[in-house]
């Protein structure tokens, strides 16, 4: 399989990374050589095999409902782009 | 004093020989000195590292010294320390200062240890030569003119060069082992859940982990010593009772003082030496596996029929991860923030396009795509069933072996920019490094010797889960036997 010039871009536009058209086709060969490697996968058969996905078989830990964390927005915002009494500035969403 | 080991330095700092303060300020100065033409320390802030120095002199004083109490320690830039400059070697975090420590930091903290500074890497983790950070290239001591691998390069170089002590490092594929084997030194890379995660910048999650990097494997074991241990604040932190991981260092495993190593059996995976590996790595990888026999090791030959598709494998479920973990990365909360937007999607794609350099990119979009809909079972999910098997290669090797040996890199450290063009001859060479990573497994990398250029050699040791310990034995006898570790690039000393 490779990627088309458009599916590059709508790949990136699904990863919110803007590209340009000149880059775009710079990442295309690239990718797709990547994906020739990625292929190799192909040659194995792995009917019945159970996906694993990570190093330990363990269950997910539960803990005690309450609460854990102290309020140190003045701390974390400080070092934000934007903020204003205590929340975080992005460009209007709703009209 | 820069060639001591951990144990030598405590000494010095117990017998006040020498205070930890001292001590920091001839490393900052070393740093001052080699620091430029290596690049392998991206901050170093000596009013903050000399505050933590008298604070351990003053804890030495009052007798309450612990192993690594005064002793300085350079920390890979992707381990968050609070009023630290940390940017995981990206111009997305350039200018953030964490307003927390992780949990390795805040045990070594408490441990008494000094941090030294920050050092340099591949822009989250992503590379294996420390070529592709936001603030350029580590040079390897070795030869200015080659890498110092990656992505912890860095702290490799530092270490290497003698301008830290020891160090900290993350490895996500082969991070810390590749760079400890192109610099000539030593890194170990624990069970997945050993050491947390916590304020350590997210690569791939279910596959990175940080350990030590150090001078030999003695040190190694004093610094897991400190680093390991159950943090409920990261999910897959293992809750294990506490261990000495020097335990076994000098245990002889026969009465014979000339073969401490007596029975151990050492699995030599036929696929670690075909097609691909460096004639000089193989010969030096030999010649330790005939000393590691002399020691009363007995070699086994093992079968891992799957480790041909751990690259592959690794190429997409550390995208995959990748572009989950790296989506925080939108310049809202902290970090980076491009100049000039319109609405909030602008800002983000802007933004990330200002921010993340090419091959951060260029995983983004792999993850992204493999995850996204009708390629998932194709890609993602046919990765993850290759990962079992590649596990239960594993699994059925350490029925036959204890251990097993092979080269940690197909060939030396590579020249600057030979390969930053062609992405997939640089991810292959991951190629010895990265099953470990997927299969959750232990495994560490010595220098075994020299090949083409007079560059260090590693081998690399891999263990059954938990079995750090019993690694760690190995390398030191061997290490005890020979004096692979203790050679340092020329004019560092």
């Amino acid at each position: 399989m490779s990627l088309s010039l458009p599916e590059v871009k709508q790949v990136a536009w699904l990863a919110r990374i803007e590209i340009t058209d000149a880059e775009a086709s710079a990442a295309q060969g690239k990718l797709n050589d990547i994906f020739k490697l990625i292929e190799q996968m192909q040659s194995v058969d792995t009917e019945g095999v159970a996906p694993m996905a990570h190093g330990q078989d363990v269950v997910q830990r539960l803990r005690e409902d309450r609460v854990t964390e102290t309020d140190r927005h003045v701390l974390y915002q400080a070092i934000a782009p934007q903020v204003e009494d205590g929340l975080y500035l992005v460009p209007k969403v709703i009209e | 004093m820069f060639n001591s080991t951990l144990k030598q330095l405590s000494a010095l700092l117990a017998q006040k020989k020498l205070s930890s303060a001292e001590l920091t300020q001839s490393y900052l100065d070393r740093i001052a000195q080699r620091n430029p033409e290596l690049n392998a320390f991206l901050t170093v802030d000596a009013e903050k590292s000399l505050a933590q120095a008298r604070a351990a002199d003053a804890q030495i004083a009052a007798g309450k010294a612990q192993p690594l109490t005064g002793i300085p320690v350079a920390h890979k830039d992707i381990f968050c320390a609070q009023g630290w400059l940390t940017t995981c070697g990206s111009k997305m975090l350039a200018n953030f200062v964490s307003p927390y420590d992780a949990h390795v930091v805040e045990k070594l903290n408490a441990a008494g240890a000094v941090i030294l500074g920050k050092t340099n890497m591949d822009e989250f983790a992503m590379g294996s030569s420390s070529e592709t950070g936001f603030f350029g290239a580590v040079k390897n001591p070795w030869d200015p003119t080659r890498v110092a691998g990656g992505s912890s390069g860095g702290s490799a170089a530092a270490v290497a060069a003698r301008i830290a002590p020891v160090a900290i490092g993350t490895d996500t594929g082969g991070s810390i082992r590749q760079p400890a084997a192109l610099t000539g030194i030593c890194g170990l890379k624990p069970t997945y859940g050993v050491v947390s995660r916590y304020g350590m910048i997210a690569f791939a999650s279910s596959l990175d982990q940080g350990g030590p990097m150090a001078k030999s494997a003695e040190d190694l074991a004093l610094m897991l010593n400190v680093m390991a241990g159950f943090d409920a604040r990261d999910s897959t932190s293992l809750e294990r009772p506490e261990e000495d991981y020097s335990r076994l260092l000098d245990v002889r495993l026969t009465g014979d003082r000339s073969k401490p190593l007596g029975g151990l059996r050492i699995g030599v995976p036929k696929e670690y030496f075909g097609a691909g590996l460096g004639a000089d790595v193989g010969a030096a990888v030999e010649a330790a596996l005939v000393q590691f026999e002399k020691l009363g090791a007995v070699r086994v030959s093992i079968a891992l029929p799957n480790s041909g598709l751990s690259v592959p494998a690794y190429y997409v479920i550390a995208p995959a991860e990748a572009s989950s973990n790296l989506s925080r990365f939108d310049g809202v909360r902290y970090g980076y923030r491009a100049a000039e937007y319109g609405d909030l999607t602008e800002m983000y794609r802007k933004t990330r396009a200002q921010g993340f350099g090419a091959e951060v990119k260029r995983r983004i979009l792999i993850g992204t795509y493999v995850l996204s809909h009708g390629y998932y079972d194709a890609y993602y999910l046919k990765a993850q069933k290759i990962r079992r098997l590649i596990a239960q290669d594993f699994a059925q090797a350490f029925k036959q072996c204890d251990l097993i040996l092979g080269p940690t890199t197909p060939g030396v450290a590579f020249g600057l920019g030979s390969m930053s063009s062609d992405p997939v001859q640089m991810y292959l060479l991951d190629i010895y490094t990265t099953a470990a990573n997927l299969a959750g497994l232990p495994a560490m990398s010595i220098p075994c010797g020299f090949g083409e250029g007079g560059l260090p050699v590693g081998l690399q040791l891999a263990g059954d889960y938990f079995s750090e310990a019993r690694m760690l034995q190995a390398a030191h006898q061997y290490q005890l036997a020979t004096d692979w570790h203790l050679r340092q690039p020329a004019g560092m000393e």
